[in-house]
């Protein structure tokens, strides 16, 4: 089975584990405020790290390419309050255009 | 029935969350999936952080035990919601099997807003509906679109996934210490992208989720 199928299916499996225990077991378990706090910075490093490494890594390489210009102009469309489509698309398009043409 | 103003949330979100379901199509082709499996991933884990991180690791390199581990920890969250609801909702067998399955961010977010106990069932249930229905259908345009592209970079797509991720974070960084942990969890990933294998960086951030929420002081 290729590395694509065992991460769709164990995703699938382990994602859904999750979403059946919280429907399933009593409410003092997961409910206390250490694991509580933990948890809500989880989704902060986790998507702030690949923000980070998506933006700036190639393979075990740290390299600044396109991509950072696409991130500076998401920096600018988030700190204006761009709605999220204009954010994506923003730095797409920017993305792109270095990518292409410079 | 009726329709209540409720409803006209539910489809709103819905409708929105759904239509980021196509980058998420295009960002599992553009990481090497195919257009029946980036399908399948949407319709089975059904949790659009999981999914984005899951495949971001895959398109950087890792393992699928990377890529499952960081899906399982952006998932987490979904069991505290599973907890919130559960009181709620009041359901056994297949009807909680089906409510597990769409228990993330906007079905509880609407639920948790409303203040008598039937529109807080009647939220989660069209949030949680609506949302699926749309994230599995703008999916599969998101693939074929992205299979029909061919080199991702010149489209922008391996900026704009990351920008969506930043887009997802943004809001939450409002407070100082919390901008901070973020600044730090970027900073500690990137040291260890020369000196780890590619997945591991993103995981290993964790640990600071785990230092800076052990004792309380300013996060809720």
């Amino acid at each position: 089975m290729s590395i694509f199928w065992i991460t769709t299916i164990g995703s699938g499996l382990v994602c859904f584990f999750l979403k059946y225990l919280g429907h399933s077991i009593p409410e003092s378990w997961l409910n206390r405020p250490r694991v509580q706090r933990i948890n809500t910075l989880l989704p902060i490093v986790l998507l702030s790290a690949l923000v980070a490494v998506q933006t700036f890594a190639s393979d075990a390489k740290l390299q600044i390419d396109q991509r950072v210009s696409g991130m500076l102009v998401a920096v600018i469309a988030l700190a204006l309050r761009a709605p999220f489509p204009v954010v994506v698309l923003g730095s797409a398009f920017t993305s792109a255009m270095v990518y292409n043409f410079l | 029935m009726l329709i209540r103003p409720v409803d006209r949330d539910s489809f709103s979100i819905s409708f929105t969350v759904g239509l980021y379901g196509a980058a998420f199509g295009a960002a599992a082709v553009a990481a090497g999936f195919s257009v029946w499996q980036a399908c399948l991933f949407s319709l089975l884990t059904f949790s659009g952080a999981s999914q984005f991180a899951a495949v971001g690791v895959i398109g950087s390199g890792g393992s699928a035990i990377s890529a499952i581990a960081t899906s399982a920890l952006l998932g987490t969250r979904n069991a505290l919601y599973g907890l919130r609801m559960a009181p709620i909702l009041k359901n056994r067998g297949i009807k909680r099997v089906l409510a597990a399955h769409v228990t993330i961010d906007e079905s509880t977010g609407l639920a948790i807003r409303q203040n008598e106990s039937a529109d807080m069932k009647r939220a989660f249930y069209l949030t949680g509906g609506g949302v699926f229905l749309f994230w599995n259908l703008f999916t599969l345009l998101g693939a074929l679109g992205a299979n029909a592209i061919g080199d991702p970079s010149a489209w922008g797509l391996d900026a704009a996934v990351p920008a969506a991720f930043l887009g997802l974070v943004w809001p939450r960084l409002t407070e100082r210490k919390l901008f901070l942990i973020s600044i730090l969890a970027m900073v500690f990933a990137l040291a260890l992208v020369p000196n780890v294998p590619a997945g591991i960086p993103v995981i290993a951030t964790t640990a600071i989720a785990v230092i800076f929420g052990w004792k309380s002081g300013g996060i809720k």
